[in-house]
């Protein structure tokens, strides 16, 4: 596992994230490779089947980054990104998806040190974890009806969604 | 068919330190559609742009990457370049492998071959790019103003000396704002009314301004160039056309007793007033809050029955009227810390102990002393004043870090004030460090110290409390190796920190406009952008940003009246064409857009509305979402939103984002 190195994604918004990533390569700091940045103009514009897609495309790890709360560009976008990841990250539970490989987080364009962290970050957290080699198992598992006791009963989990 | 032509930048060495150009190029050229690849040292210069135009019209291509540096820096530029070869401008993207690739990457293999993988993404979605026209909006040349202050005096008037109309909009029944209310001004000490009262005449009688005293904005809507906004006009209770403001009114008005605001509750006032004697527009208005009108139901009207020109009428009500604009300059000002905030001196509990603005209205020749230092407690003149800067700034116990600004300068000038009207009187100045940056300011608190003969005090006050009819201040020395300092004095003045309006968080957000922590508005940048906000055609003036002197409201005035003027030099503005649309099939009731309308009210902008498609008989068939593409800001959240994918974003399509995604390779 030592060599293994992560694919990772990061779906960013153009105002806040992108420039933050910008500031960082301006600002020479390194962060490792693994990462391909997608630009978006808006946090809010991220549709989850995009998520998806990037999973389906094979990546380990997905970044999710937009502009701090009340700072948004569009006055709400982020918010409306908030409120989309909690929802679905309790979708996403339940089919036994691997939440811990979606990173949520806010950036803005002052920091570029940040950016470089949360990148890091993912990555080290992401070989912890290995590839992703479950996902397409989910994919392929057929729905079971009535579905076991385990998941009926499931405690809904409020963790802090801002990192 | 694509053919994509791929440009790869060396700038300098910046990118092609650690990334090898040259086989980037190599393997760009076998990605399918990719007809033409080259790499340049400087794309952006001019043999570089001549380098794409050529191979547009050369090799016919219907599609451009370049891959250099971030496109927030120079997508301008090089779709600038392509429209000028003759290929649409957003059939040009640019993949950015300076910022996030050679710079943040050590050189070596992989950040090549990420540098490859950015652009191959890149590729693939331009295939999917379409021709996009940018849309052209009318401007309206009409600037709203928000607030009669100076900074908002300024502005009105440079903007209505430009040829413009303005709309200015004060919520007291007079403009003048808080340079109005002091007394003179540092560091010249110049009478603040005497410059300021024939601006305030200027803007009352300039033909491009109109002006709505006693009024408040309800609501803003639109966007740059195409404001709508809703102004209410509250009921004034006297018709300004027919008063001729002879004072019989306010003379016999029974409701005597109300504290007087302008001079900061010093004096009483009526139920009908005008603010001050030099009150432009100089016409009372009825208080509604207080008269015994409509207080206790129709019992009086003695104003009414008593005017001689019949100006009165207690039937007006509330207006609220529609106005187009298209700028809007923010100059609502700032607010004084003041009542309880300072349990410790005492404020609140000791009459003699009073702000900043109220020694103002006290020094002032038109104040209730008649310019007069006399204490509010028993009308004495004080033989020992103290004055303490900072009471409330700086002071992260009281929540307020920042520097309020203007107090030194201000206490200097009170000092200097007191010593010039009363030369026996004792001043002392309590202070942390005395800032006093701006042009003969520091020669003013020398002149202060040193020839008025002000006693400063480095140290801070623990605090005040009465005895023997004396305020005992206890302080400390902090030049004098702290040793407490106790003082007996007559008057304490407290420079208390200045804070936002406690109504500019509704503000900004009816603006729509940012604001920081302490509520003051933000700007766009803080440096380089100081008068703008980051709503396009909402600019700021005055101390509604940061706390500031009036030099600096004044400037920024003229700045931000400067910003509208550039605004409405043109007769149509050109906005980017990424906006939202919906799909349409022809004919239109077999749209995919099934009219749930959920995206109507995640829309920030308002921009979307229902839709009724009606057949010939005029009977509604189907409702469906229409976008306004003049008001969408194209942030794309009705996208995500769109449970069967109806709504789409020009250059950030669906179809875009979905290609991008599944190019992503390792």
């Amino acid at each position: 596992m030592e060599d293994f190195e992560p694919k990772l994604a990061a779906f960013v918004c153009n105002w806040c994230t992108y420039a933050g990533a910008d500031l960082t390569g301006t600002s020479r700091m390194k962060y490792p490779s693994n990462v391909r940045i997608l630009r978006f103009p808006c946090t809010g514009r991220i549709d989850f089947m995009l998520v998806m897609k990037a999973f389906d495309s094979g990546v380990d790890g997905l970044i999710v980054s937009g502009c701090h709360p009340n700072d948004c560009h569009y006055t709400s976008g982020n918010f409306h990104a908030q409120r989309r990841w909690v929802v679905f990250k309790e979708v996403l539970d339940i089919m036994g998806f691997d939440t811990r490989r979606i990173f949520f987080t806010w950036v803005s364009a002052a920091e570029g040190a940040k950016w470089a962290k949360v990148v890091t970050d993912a990555v080290e957290e992401l070989k912890k974890l290995g590839p992703y080699s479950e996902f397409k198992k989910i994919l392929l598992k057929k729905l079971q009806f009535p579905l076991d006791n385990k998941t009926a009963d499931r405690e809904i989990k409020t963790e802090p969604v801002i990192s | 068919m694509s053919r994509i032509g791929v440009f790869i930048c060396h700038c300098g060495e910046n990118i092609a330190s650690t990334v090898d150009c040259e086989s980037v190029a190599k393997s760009a050229s076998e990605i399918p559609g990719v007809s033409f690849s080259i790499d340049y040292k400087y794309m952006c210069s001019d043999p570089g742009q001549s380098k794409i135009k050529n191979a547009i019209i050369e090799h016919k291509l219907n599609g451009v990457v370049v891959a250099a540096c971030s496109p927030r820096m120079h997508e301008p530029t090089f779709r600038k370049a392509c429209a000028e070869a003759g290929l649409n401008p957003y059939l040009c993207e640019m993949a950015n492998i300076r910022e996030h690739c050679s710079w943040v990457h050590p050189k070596g293999e992989e950040t090549t071959f990420k540098a490859f993988e950015i652009l191959r993404m890149l590729v693939e979605k331009v295939k999917r790019n379409t021709k996009l026209l940018p849309i052209k909006v009318p401007v309206t040349k009409t600037a709203i103003v928000l607030g009669g202050g100076v900074a908002g005096i300024q502005a009105a008037l440079d903007i209505a000396n430009a040829g413009h109309k303005v709309l200015m909009i004060e919520k007291d029944p007079s403009i003048g704002g808080h340079m109005a209310m002091l007394s003179e001004t540092f560091p010249t000490l110049d009478c603040s009314q005497c410059i300021l009262t024939p601006r305030m005449v200027e803007v009352a009688q300039h033909p491009n301004i109109t002006l709505y005293n006693y009024a408040e904005l309800e609501s803003l809507d639109g966007f740059i160039g195409n404001f709508k906004a809703r102004i209410r006009l509250k009921a004034k209770s006297v018709d300004p056309k027919i008063c001729t403001a002879c004072g019989v009114c306010w003379s016999k008005c029974p409701v005597k007793k109300i504290p007087d605001e302008f001079n900061t509750g010093l004096s009483k006032r009526t139920a009908i007033y005008v603010p001050f004697p030099q009150a432009v527009p100089n016409k009372p208005v009825i208080d509604r809050t207080q008269c015994t009108y409509f207080v206790k139901n129709g019992k009086c009207g003695v104003c009414k029955k008593l005017c001689p020109a019949s100006a009165i009428d207690f039937e007006t009500k509330d207006e609220i009227i529609e106005v187009n604009a298209g700028a809007v300059v923010v100059a609502t000002g700032f607010e004084i810390k003041h009542t309880d905030f300072f349990p410790e001196y005492g404020y609140g509990r000791y009459k003699d102990v009073i702000d900043g603005l109220q020694f103002e209205r006290l020094a002032s020749a038109s104040g209730p002393t008649l310019g007069e230092i006399k204490r509010p407690s028993d009308g004495k003149v004080p033989e020992t004043i103290v004055f303490i800067a900072c009471a409330g700034s700086r002071d992260k116990a009281k929540g307020i870090e920042y520097c309020s600004k203007i107090c030194c300068m201000y206490t200097a000038k009170h000092a200097m004030l007191y010593k010039h009207k009363f030369h026996e009187g004792k001043a002392y100045v309590f202070y942390i460090d005395i800032r006093a940056n701006g042009k003969n300011y520091d020669e003013f608190v020398r002149r202060t110290i040193e020839e008025d003969d002000v006693n400063y005090i480095r140290g801070r006050v623990s605090r005040i409390y009465e005895s023997n009819g004396k305020l005992i201040v206890k302080g400390v020395d902090t030049l004098l190796n702290a040793q407490p300092v106790e003082i007996e004095a007559d008057m304490v003045v407290l420079a208390t920190a200045i804070v936002a309006n406690a109504d500019s968080e509704s503000v900004a957000q009816k603006l729509h406009i940012g604001y920081d922590k302490h509520h003051f508005l933000s700007e766009a940048h803080p440096k380089l952008r100081p008068v703008e906000t980051n709503t396009g055609g909402i600019f700021l003036a005055g101390a509604c940003q940061a706390p500031k002197d009036i030099p600096e409201s004044v400037s920024q005035g003229s700045a931000a009246a400067s910003k509208v003027t550039i605004l409405f030099s043109n007769d149509e503005l050109t906005r980017e064409p990424q906006v939202a649309f919906v799909n349409r099939t022809f004919p239109p009731q077999y749209s995919s857009c099934t009219g749930c309308l959920l995206c109507i009210p995640v829309c920030p902008y308002k921009a979307i509305e229902k839709e009724e498609i009606k057949n010939r008989n005029g009977e509604v068939v189907k409702t469906v979402a229409y976008v306004n593409g003049g008001l969408c800001q194209g942030c794309g959240t009705c996208v995500a939103f769109c449970r069967n994918k109806s709504i789409d974003i020009q250059g950030f399509t669906n179809e875009q984002m979905f290609t991008e995604v599944m190019a992503l390779n390792f």
